[in-house]
């Protein structure tokens, strides 16, 4: 997947000369915690995160003292190094940059252009969609051989039962390397036909384990 | 003298897959001869459901659905015209008279809605309903039409009732969640094992609503193994605190039988304990906060012969304030012992020891009051402001 699909191309902004007054009050309408700051051809001057402007604010106690503060530009907190991504940057490469470098949101540029901007937020809710869990679907969780054409033959298995597979996810087995476990969720109530042919088919299923009802 | 209504008749039977589906309607019938059986249910509290119109279907479902529907039960809807609509697939398979049968049981809850709304009968029970998984233009989950759905929107509109739907099955009530997830004036209450391994996956505690309809949805995932203790724990605390915090008109409750350990569906360790508990804490709730106006239907539930039959009828036990102990009615083992591929139950209750300790049990009964606590948390900080 790729960033231009997972952005929100309509993101509120603001402009350098913003108070930092209004720039607090934008992000609490709003209920967002980024804004960037933009300059009249659209381009990126920088950005403010409501954990900035806490840091500048003064405290409550000596806010009379200091109500000019909140009347100054927001360009003099902005942080300016600002790290930005382009539309058809990888989702996967973007949540290693979060990770590497703890930030919560990224503006989004095209030919210098600020076109969108994507938080980690967006992020999280794209992988409950790689996960398929946002559809109705069954979890199936299945251990194979670490050896091609597993995945497949799998899910020639669950085409038999013309059920569609929501999401694949496959990651090594931690206990043994030449095994896979292979999760999968898959759009039927009833998972458990299909496990017992895969038990059937000699594979691990892992889960739906086999029903132990008392008769 | 007003009296709780059974809606029932051979109708809303027709609703059947194919052999080997595990949706059976035949737990019906055992529930109506369990009754009868038992001397619980009077000839004169039974009422004659009638066949859902397509304008009440269409108050929740898609035109275009409903014509695929009608057309996949004549026939002339296959492959993946079919199957964009849910339907033709493993779960909801194409059945003859599939829109009839559908509508029948909508009907049927809609009987029960009017019979209790315009003070025909104190209660209303449809077993046939509580398919839940139905979505406005696909079917999901065993489900074609939602008449939980539709009655929620039947008793909105004809009444102007504010709804109040508890959904005890196992899974996920979301059909119905969805339908009104922007809705103020229809409160969604959902206890389910977690979507984590089971479907439908949805159903976090997270999932409040959306916009006007923000905090209007209640969503109680446990986890697996969980026990009747800690089942009846979050249903009993969530259903009062809801109740009093919505102020309901009306409470619309579907009874999936399907969280008992025996159901083969699921993984919770659920007994006859609590399908004693859970109608009765509903008609209470009814009977506190909305004037006793309360229709139940049934929901899913697949060991058909074991856990529902005894389940629905503690629900038409509780709306007559009736208790039974001790063993069915001998006529009732007799007629189905012999077609039941299981040993039929001797007694209203579950034996003890019905399964092995579970290992993790203060560990889940610890997470699933964690749970709870997430899923009230904003009716009770705003009880506390006022
Ligand atoms: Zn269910």
């Amino acid at each position: 997947m790729i960033v231009q699909d997972m952005m929100n191309k309509q993101p509120v902004t603001a402009r350098p000369e913003t108070t930092i007054m209004e720039t607090l009050l934008t992000l609490r309408k709003h209920r967002i915690r980024h804004l960037p700051i933009i300059v009249d051809d659209g381009s990126l001057a920088g950005i403010i995160s409501d954990r900035d402007l806490r840091d500048a604010s003064p405290s409550i106690f000596d806010a009379a003292d200091h109500a000019d503060k909140f009347e100054r530009p927001v360009s003099e907190i902005m942080v300016r190094d600002v790290i930005t991504a382009h539309p058809l940057d990888f989702a996967e490469d973007l949540l290693s940059i979060f990770y590497e470098h703890q930030i919560g949101c990224i503006p989004v540029l095209e030919q210098e252009k600020l076109v969108g901007v994507i938080t980690e937020r967006d992020m999280l809710y794209t992988l409950i969609q790689l996960t398929g869990a946002h559809q109705p679907s069954s979890h199936l969780e299945v251990k194979v051989e670490n050896i091609a054409g597993q995945l497949a033959d799998v899910a020639s298995l669950i085409k038999k039962f013309k059920i569609n597979i929501n999401s694949v996810l496959v990651y090594p087995s931690k206990q043994d390397d030449s095994q896979k476990i292979l999760v999968l969720r898959i759009g039927t109530m009833n998972p458990y036909r299909i496990a017992s042919e895969l038990r059937q088919n000699g594979y691990d299923v892992i889960w739906p384990q086999e029903p132990e009802v008392g008769q | 003298m007003k009296k709780p209504v059974f809606v029932y008749s051979d109708d809303l039977l027709r609703y059947k897959f194919n052999e080997g589906h595990p949706f059976n309607q035949l737990r019906v019938k055992l529930t109506y001869d369990l009754l009868s059986m038992s001397g619980a249910l009077d000839d004169s509290q039974i009422v004659q459901p009638r066949m859902a119109t397509d304008e009440e279907l269409a108050l929740i479902h898609d035109t275009s659905y409903i014509e695929a529907v009608k057309k996949a039960g004549d026939g002339t809807l296959k492959g993946a015209a079919a199957e964009n609509y849910g339907l033709g697939t493993e779960d909801t398979p194409i059945f003859p008279g599939m829109h009839e049968a559908s509508a029948w049981i909508v009907g049927a809850t809609l009987t029960a809605a009017d019979m209790v709304m315009e003070g025909k009968a104190t209660y209303g029970f449809n077993a046939s309903g509580g398919l839940h998984h139905g979505f406005r233009g696909k079917a999901s989950g065993f489900c074609v039409y939602n008449d939980s759905a539709v009655a929620i929107a039947y008793l909105k509109k004809k009444y102007g009732a504010r709804v109040l739907y508890i959904d005890t099955d196992a899974h996920h009530g979301d059909g119905v969640q969805w339908s009104f997830y922007e809705d103020p004036d229809a409160c969604t209450l959902s206890i389910h094992e977690t979507g984590r391994y089971l479907f439908p996956g949805t159903g976090n505690v997270t999932e409040k609503g959306q916009s006007d309809g923000y905090g209007y949805s209640f969503n109680l995932p446990v986890d697996a193994f969980t026990e009747d203790e800690s089942w009846l724990e979050l249903y009993e605390t969530a259903v009062h605190e809801v109740a009093s915090f919505f102020k309901p008109d009306v409470i619309l409750s579907q009874n999936g039988a399907d969280a008992h350990y025996y159901d083969p569906l699921t993984h919770l360790s659920v007994t006859m304990k609590s399908y004693h508990a859970i109608p009765r804490i509903a008609k209470e709730a009814a009977d506190r906060f909305c004037g006793g106006k309360w229709i139940a239907t049934g929901g899913g539930g697949y060991d058909i012969w074991r856990v529902v039959p005894r389940a629905w009828s503690e629900i038409w036990l509780a709306m007559n304030e009736m208790d039974l102990e001790g063993s069915l009615p001998m006529e009732w083992i007799e007629k189905w012992q012999k077609t039941a591929p299981v040993t039929l139950p001797l007694t209203w209750e579950d034996p003890p020891g019905l399964y092995k300790p579970i290992p993790r049990k203060p560990e889940i009964m610890e997470k699933n009051s964690l749970t709870l606590n997430k899923a009230l948390h904003h009716i009770r900080d705003s009880r506390k402001k006022t």
